[in-house]
């Protein structure tokens, strides 16, 4: 172990004359930099040969655990299998070398791509008219909530509606993405079953609401089993309803937002249709809306003509512009569509078996973890270490730390805020039967070594490359630049 | 060291686990036991501005650990006269000191009435007892 811990900065390796690349001879003009910008001294920068480099790099990936080294239930983020196909699909030469300035005459099979999964989108969510540009969920909830306040401004309402009602179980992103587009939040309480608090909704929903965000199922892991009437408690205001698609992976097929009630939908097709994220690759937030919606989605929007050759259209005067460069992550857009493409009619089966995996971890743990809301989850669920802190004094991320010992990567801790010591796990629909009762028997070790070692516990983990690292020096303490000494 | 579990009897306190000690026309305000329990250690603390006006119920200012960001929920109307220092700089001494040295902000009272519809030590142990 102490060796993985001594594995050297790349600025440490550094000698000075080596080099591992050789740049193509340089054919354009010298730059002209001005002089109050250019700078003085040449930037310090690591010098390595090839083989040191590749060495390095590859230390450094043997030190990380992705969804290709083990099971990795982080609840909320949709952790599932990368299918290899997807990268073959996106890496083919038609795709990968296309130029985003290249002319849409010479760019058909791309734009035929994004309209089917843009119609496959709103298919799925059960709306009329879909934008592929957010690069992310969060930027996705941005330009969600721009459609709705470009809505509202059209209408003239946008005075009048000021307040936004979110949940308390809400991702963080919720609260921030109707703050940075102007609105005020109205937070709610989450009910004795897990449902949103009708009650306190009743009490604060009035001509001034613009706009519901919800996720459902909830971050809970729990279908919101008042959808209807809260649909009607917002409409019957003339306020809208925006779904956070987070949770998308539980109801694929099976309901749709749209169906629902809700008028705004954002996906993470990152999560959902699996292309590789958190440290391993970029996301997608693409936006469905209902036809009302329509006129104020980003432009450029893409056209189908009647012989059914694509264009570009930015002459849409509502539009609220563009939210960012070109057509979107085109890359994670291909390989969502093969995803989508490759379930086809059977996509259903998806949620079905992430729901099925959901439900049997749940079942195999509630009597060693506490459980708050009782009931049939969706593709996830949220168990509490409370009686384990109350009883021995380990806590939610001891849990978590010695779960690494077990090779499984932990899963979402202390969210959401509503369960003490939680732990939010999500399967998904990609793990065998063996994977989940390795887990199962993980965790039940730990509920047991809680009790006998809890010392062991606190000290996890044990095997992997650094020991518990102290979270509290990292936030006040971080030291994000390298100083020679 | 983070201290032990306790509820000093002569505080009132917020059903969002913040507390005041009232000193005549002004207020201490913190974070109760219960409250830095929960949030594990805190590593950053936003107060708001001395002089500003600060309602009962609503938000005051934010503090951050390393598992979440929380509101600070005013237990009572007033105006800020002083924040503590040693907290923004030290946060994790609200860990250490819920009632004493980590004090978070001092207020002229707006309605000292108000202090009325605050739980006593009993009622606040009483709801952590339902929780």
């Amino acid at each position: 172990m102490s060796e993985w811990c001594e594995l050297p900065l790349i600025f440490e390796r550094s000698k000075p004359g080596r080099s591992a690349y050789s740049l193509p001879r340089y054919e354009l003009p010298k730059a002209e930099v001005p002089a109050a910008l250019a700078r003085t001294e040449a930037p310090r920068l690591p010098e390595l040969a090839e083989p040191d480099l590749a060495r390095h790099f590859s230390a450094l990936a043997e030190r990380n655990f992705g969804i290709d080294s083990g099971f990795y239930p982080l609840g909320s983020c949709t952790m599932k299998y990368n299918p290899r196909l997807n990268e073959r699909l996106a890496a083919l030469p038609g795709f990968a070398d296309l130029h985003p300035h290249q002319s849409p005459e010479d760019a058909q099979g791309a734009l035929e791509l994004c309209y089917q999964l843009q119609q496959a989108l709103a298919e799925i969510s059960g709306l009329d008219a879909v934008t592929l540009q957010p690069a992310a969920g969060s930027q996705g909830e941005l330009t969600g909530l721009m459609l709705v306040r470009a809505y509202f401004q059209d209408r003239g309402e946008l005075e009048q509606r000021r307040k936004v009602v979110v949940p308390d179980t809400a991702h963080g992103t919720n609260p921030a993405s109707v703050t940075m587009s102007g609105f005020e939040l109205q937070p709610v309480k989450t009910d004795a079953r897990g449902n949103l608090d009708l009650e306190d909704l009743r009490r604060v929903v009035g001509p001034d609401t613009a706009a519901l965000m919800l996720t459902n199922p909830s971050t809970l892991g729990l279908f919101e089993e008042g959808i209807v009437e809260l649909a009607r408690i917002f409409h019957e205001v003339g306020a809208l309803l925006y779904y956070d698609g987070a949770n998308l992976n539980a109801v694929c097929g099976i309901s749709r937002p749209g169906d629902m009630g809700f008028d705004v939908v954002h996906f993470n097709l990152h999560k959902t249709f699996s292309t590789p994220h958190g440290g391993g690759g970029p996301g997608a937030g693409p936006v469905a809306v209902r036809r009302a919606l329509e006129p104020f989605l980003p432009v450029p929007r893409i056209v189908r003509s009647k012989d059914g050759a694509f264009s570009l259209d930015s002459e849409l005067p509502k539009s609220i512009g563009r939210v960012r460069g070109f057509l979107g992550p085109f890359g994670v857009l291909v390989k969502a569509y093969a995803f989508i493409r490759v379930y086809g009619p059977a996509l259903k089966e998806m949620s079905e078996a992430a729901v099925l995996n959901a439900n049997y971890l749940l079942s195999r743990l509630k009597d060693v973890y506490e459980l708050r809301y009782d009931r049939l989850c969706k593709h996830e669920f949220v168990l509490s270490a409370a009686a384990l802190k109350r009883e021995h004094g380990i806590s939610a991320l001891d849990v978590a730390k010695r779960l690494m010992d077990y090779d499984i990567h932990p899963p979402t801790v202390y969210f959401p805020l509503v369960v003490p010591e939680a732990l939010m796990i999500e399967p998904t629909e990609t793990e065998s039967l063996e994977t989940l009762d390795a887990f199962v028997d993980a965790m039940r070790r730990i509920a047991a070594e809680a009790a006998d070692t809890p010392e062991l516990l606190h000290e996890a983990p044990h095997g992997r490359s650094v020991e518990r690292l102290d979270e509290a020096a990292a936030v006040k303490r971080a030291i994000v630049r390298y100083e020679p000494e | 060291m983070a201290a032990a579990e306790n509820y000093p009897a002569d505080l009132k306190y917020h059903s969002e686990h913040d507390w005041a000690r009232i000193e005549g026309a002004e207020a201490v305000f913190g974070i109760t036991w219960k409250a830095q329990d929960m949030l594990g250690e805190l590593v950053f603390f936003q107060p708001p501005a001395v002089g500003a006006e600060i309602a009962k119920d609503a938000v005051y200012g934010e503090i951050e650990s390393v598992k979440a960001v929380s509101d600070l929920v005013a237990p009572l109307s007033g105006k800020v006269v002083a924040i503590n220092e040693k907290v923004e700089s030290a946060p994790e001494t609200i860990n250490d000191d819920p009632y004493g040295e980590g004090w978070l902000v001092r207020v002229e009272l707006a309605d000292p009435g108000e202090a009325e519809g605050l739980l006593d030590v009993e009622a606040y142990k009483q709801l952590l007892s339902e929780e």
